[in-house]
């Protein structure tokens, strides 16, 4: 379960999320669309941490990301405290991120081993399944360098899922991709979707996937929520004429 | 006139031992405070930056002879106990170019992507694992190439030993030939040049040996080439190594460490 309580996320002078209110519901699957700058990516990065909200509050599981309650009162958190909340959220990156250091394997075995002290051999054994399961089993010693683009995206998508986290935050993860190959990606995460119960936020133009997995579809523009539907009615009869160019642009493009 | 090159090779040649000694203690010594500091600068506390920041200003921002000779005959005096003159010269050249290696570290490191980084924070990595299991290793290949270049720097720079009554080459060279010698002075310095020229080339050598490998290290390709030609290197860091030469080594890691 994860809630924006009033979020609002300024750089500088830059308001990027405008007291920003929703929640996602367990093993939902909430897709974020909206043009380019809205703030989609940012609330992706709010929820793993990697970014600090200006000023409301973000929940996970009932526990918030930023503070911690030290005694009667509530401080920042720390880092502990964050990697302990941070546990239950994996996240896929546009440009994949993968270990260059680290061959196939290790990249999926590194994090299990180290931060969720599984032994060697149980990380290895659930690395396997999980390539075999992404369809890369071959690739298991390849370095990521030697892997297409859609290669390495589904390793990615491995090694998060490695992590067993209860959600899935996947930002663009196509976008990076030759055309040929977002098709088998974007299959394998309907596949993971409908197989496990891990709740999804995920932002994408695909707006075809995005209809076809969503079970909600959040229409953002300047930091905030639009049009808040599930995707057979925000595709076919938005409320929005902000929607409705939006998508139209989309379609245009191709 | 080429009679006694025989007998000059000899003579310094027994100044190459401690040469060699002298280097290789500086290069152990540099190394490990480059990395001691390198990481210290890059610290989240202020108090462990500024002392990083105070051993690098300091030891780059002072004259080596001087430190040189401040070791060897102002601390003894301090302290009451005279410093062996190699061991005092190795210390030198440690703290000296290990000031240097600290901002080659700090550069390198910094010069791994943020995405590099944002990838561990997902995977929940704490900070001292992010560091050594996955930037640093990343890292390493950045700062091969500027190493390679302080360590040649540094082998040049033994030379200064013979001012505190190191046996090495250049005090075999100036000490023992040149004063019963003088009219050959021409031939004595260029084989001394020369006998540096080798061992900075063996150094590149195995310097070239180490970047092969941190290159590996993340998934790049060695070059076609073999490692003899790789030795002659890509015209990019031969001309570096010049210009380092030309330019002195502060130059040199300023520019390494604002790579990217
Ligand atoms: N680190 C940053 N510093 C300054 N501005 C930023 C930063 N990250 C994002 N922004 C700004 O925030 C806005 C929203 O960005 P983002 O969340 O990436 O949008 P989207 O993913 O919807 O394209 C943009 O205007 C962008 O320029
Ligand atoms: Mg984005």
């Amino acid at each position: 379960m994860i809630r924006f309580d009033d979020v609002v996320k300024r750089f500088g002078d830059v308001v990027v999320l405008d007291e920003l209110n929703f929640s996602v519901a367990p093993g939902e699957f909430v897709t974020l669309i909206g043009p380019s700058g809205s703030g989609k990516t940012t609330i992706l990065r709010l929820l793993m941490t990697l970014e600090k909200v200006t000023s409301g509050q973000i929940f996970v599981d009932g526990e918030c990301l930023s503070h911690m309650q030290r005694g009667s009162r509530l401080v920042p958190a720390d880092e502990k405290y964050q990697r302990k909340v941070r546990q239950r959220i994996g996240m896929v990156f546009q440009q994949f991120n993968l270990f260059p250091n680290m061959k196939v394997l290790q990249n999926l075995t590194e994090a299990p081993i180290r931060s969720l002290g599984l032994s060697r051999a149980e990380a290895e054994e659930r690395a396997l399944e999980l390539l075999e399961l992404v369809g890369l089993t071959e690739k298991v010693n390849a370095h990521p360098s030697q892997l297409s683009g859609g290669q390495q995206q589904r390793v990615a998508i491995a090694r998060a899922l490695a992590m067993r986290p209860d959600m899935l935050l996947l930002d663009e993860v196509t976008s990076a991709l030759d055309p040929e190959l977002v098709a088998g990606v974007l299959a394998l995460l309907k596949d993971i979707a409908s197989s496990t119960d891990i709740t999804f936020l995920c932002v994408t133009h695909e707006m075809n996937f995005a209809r076809d997995v969503s079970d909600r579809v959040l229409m953002f523009d300047h930091g905030q929520i639009v049009e808040d539907a599930v995707p057979d009615k925000l595709f076919s009869e938005p409320d929005h004429e902000r929607t409705r160019t939006f998508l139209r642009a989309v379609l245009e493009r191709g | 006139m080429f009679d006694n090159i025989g007998l000059f090779v000899e003579t310094i040649s027994k100044g190459l031992l401690l040469t060699v000694e002298a280097t290789l203690g500086g290069i152990v010594i540099a190394t490990i405070l480059s990395f001691v500091f390198g990481l210290a600068m890059l610290s989240r506390l202020r108090l462990v930056r500024a002392i990083a920041r105070i051993y690098v200003e300091f030891w780059r921002g002072t004259s080596e002879v001087v430190q040189l000779l401040w070791i060897y005959f102002a601390l003894p005096v301090l302290i009451g106990y005279q410093i062996m003159p190699l061991v005092a010269g190795i210390v030198v050249l440690g703290l000296n170019f290990g000031a240097y290696g600290a901002e080659i570290v700090r550069g390198a490191v910094q010069s791994v992507p943020k995405a590099q980084y944002e990838g561990c924070i997902a995977l929940n990595l704490t900070p001292a694992q992010r560091m050594r299991r996955v930037i640093l290793p990343q890292s390493l290949v950045e700062m091969v190439p500027p190493f390679n270049n302080l360590f040649i720097q540094l082998l040049k720079g033994s030379a200064l030993l013979t001012m505190i009554t190191v046996h090495e080459m250049t005090y075999q060279a100036r000490e023992v030939l040149i004063t019963r010698h003088v009219s050959q002075a021409a031939t004595i310095w260029t084989i001394v040049l020369l006998f540096y020229l080798v061992l900075a080339i063996l150094i590149t050598f195995g310097m070239r040996l180490l970047e092969l490998w941190a290159g590996r290290l993340v998934g790049r390709k060695p070059p076609q080439r073999g490692l003899l030609s790789a030795l002659r290197s890509r015209r990019g860091r031969a001309a570096a190594i010049t210009d380092a030469a030309v330019a002195g080594i502060g130059h040199t890691s300023d520019r390494s460490g604002g790579d990217r």
